[in-house]
């Protein structure tokens, strides 16, 4: 691998022990999948935020670091809300780590802004063929795929290393000729809305870790090929698909059909919807935002709600910033009883816990919350998902 | 030194408090990997199994060095964040030339390793 000479100065250790490690971790990541050299990147998002997920272990690597990262960066959803925690059932010692992994990545001079959307965020606005260093299997894929940017997915301390460097290995799916799709999937049926994260379900399972080229019968919004790529990344490993005619590489590239194809029936995508469907459990929570809620999907749940009252739990996970940026369409959601989470999701949160069944609208969820959770989990459209949480009518009780 | 066959995932398959592999069916289950070299083929698991070894590293429960057939990101990123030499892609296989038991000197900067008491019965 060919470092210039700042790049050895820091791999001597000459700019302190921090950067040292950082780039021996880039440099390692790049001798193992034999990259030339390193790029520079214009963002990173780092994984390993909850408490959850990454423990002592992860809070003592990050707090023992020291300096400053070179491009803005931002994190993965943590065990909480930041703010609202109290109304969680979080315990207070739970709290004060999760508060203590957060202050530590802000030390660094993170955005400590905690989501798996970070694409709508001000700051990280993502072009066409930008280079990055993401962490979030979801968003890692909604930037490959639905934007065109090129990112691998990153573990926790690599994502955290490129942050400190502005810079990355340059392997994987920076490269040109890893970006081709190697299997193509035509859809014979037509779909809308969360079909997409039962689509992602069932092909994610078929592909592994290869890129599929999608043939579709409709165009999707960015916020179902959201639901697609998340889905993908959770059953398999996919960090980058391509739809015919819809996501950018296959109009500015364009790309031979695959040799290999696979076809999905309407029967497959409604396997999905009959997981656990069967199993009515009074002590049920209803969660969507997985991926986090953009503005688009937060007034279309706020307009299913209005002049209702759900009888459980309900949880909208999104962002802060997309939280506070529509305010009026959150009030509209929590005059319904259901709350909007922020900072966090379903997933890594340890208040899933306390439920005994889990409802949600996004393939991804339904893969993870079983492992995670230890709940089952059954999956439905947004609307399937309202109509669960009570039909109550705020103005007519019957 | 402590050999296995068997792939590891530092998070749930060790202990980060004691060192010890808890994972039963695992052919290391009960044993210590602390202070020792440790040779198996490749991590695998969670990524948060970087900093398991990062937090075996602060215990004192360690081991003094890892072998393997040919890294993947987690045990190579555990092992740069917690200081523990890590050599692999050896020119020999190190499963035919070494045994439990047997004392090497690892020099993971260089990517080789010296056998102390080779048995030339092998």
């Amino acid at each position: 691998m060919h470092l210039t000479k700042e790049e050895e100065q820091i791999l001597n250790g000459e700019h302190g022990e921090t950067l040292q490690k950082a780039i021996e971790i880039l440099v390692a990541l790049g001798d193992i999948y034999d990259a030339d050299g390193l790029i520079p990147i214009k963002s990173a998002q780092i994984a390993g935020v909850s408490y959850k997920t990454i423990g002592d272990a992860g809070l003592e690597w990050i707090s023992d670091l020291e300096g400053e990262v070179k491009v803005p960066a931002i994190l993965n959803p943590a065990g909480m809300d930041l703010e609202n925690w109290n109304e969680m059932d979080i315990s207070k010692d739970f709290a004060r780590k999760q508060q203590e992994i957060i202050d530590a990545y802000r030390k660094l001079g993170v955005n400590t802004k905690c989501t798996c959307t970070p694409y709508y965020l001000e700051g990280f606005d993502t072009e066409y063929g930008d280079h990055l260093a993401w962490s979030e299997s979801s968003a890692v894929s909604y930037a490959n795929s639905v934007i065109g940017a090129r990112t691998n997915r990153e573990g926790g301390p690599s994502a955290l290393s490129a942050a400190l460097i502005g810079k990355t290995a340059n392997y994987g799916y920076h490269l040109d000729e890893n970006r081709i799709p190697d299997v193509s999937i035509t859809v014979e049926c037509e779909l809308t809305g969360s079909d997409y994260g039962a689509l992602g379900y069932q092909t994610g399972m078929m592909v592994g870790n290869r890129v599929p080229l999608f043939h579709l019968k409709n165009t999707p919004s960015s916020d179902e090929l959201k639901a697609l790529g998340a889905s993908m990344a959770a059953t398999g490993a996919v960090a980058l698909y391509h739809v015919d005619g819809v996501t950018p590489e296959t109009q500015n590239i364009g790309f031979e059909q695959p040799s290999e194809n696979i076809t999905i029936e309407a029967d497959q995508i409604q396997e999905v919807y009959n997981t656990n469907s069967d199993i009515q459990n009074s002590d049920e929570i209803i969660a969507l935002g997985c991926p986090h809620c953009s503005g688009d999907e937060l007034e279309y749940i706020a307009q299913l709600l209005d002049n209702k009252q759900v009888d459980r739990d309900v949880w909208i996970c999104t962002s802060r910033e997309v939280a506070d940026k529509n305010s009026q369409i959150i009030d509209r959601i929590e005059k319904s009883g259901a709350m909007v989470v922020c900072d966090t999701c379903m997933i890594v949160s340890p208040a899933s816990e306390n439920y005994n069944m889990m409802m949600v609208n996004s393939g991804k969820a339904l893969n993870y919350v079983p492992g995670m959770c230890k709940i089952p989990s059954k999956f439905g459209s947004i609307m399937d998902c309202i109509r669960e949480a009570g039909d109550n009518n705020r103005n007519n009780k019957n | 030194m402590l050999i296995t066959g068997d792939s590891i995932s530092f998070l749930g398959n060790v202990d980060p408090e004691t060192g010890i592999v808890v994972e039963p069916g695992h052919e290391l289950y009960n044993k210590s990997i602390k202070d020792k070299v440790l040779v198996f083929p490749q991590g695998k698991g969670s990524t948060v199994g970087s900093y398991v070894l990062y937090q075996l590293s602060k215990n004192d429960v360690a081991p003094a060095a890892m072998i393997n057939i040919e890294s993947e990101p987690i045990v190579a990123v555990g092992a740069i964040i917690s200081g523990i030499p890590l050599v692999d892609k050896l020119d020999r296989d190190p499963y035919t030339l070494l045994k439990n038991g047997c004392r090497v000197k690892i020099d993971g900067s260089n990517g080789c390793i010296e056998i102390k008491n080779y048995n030339h019965q092998n």
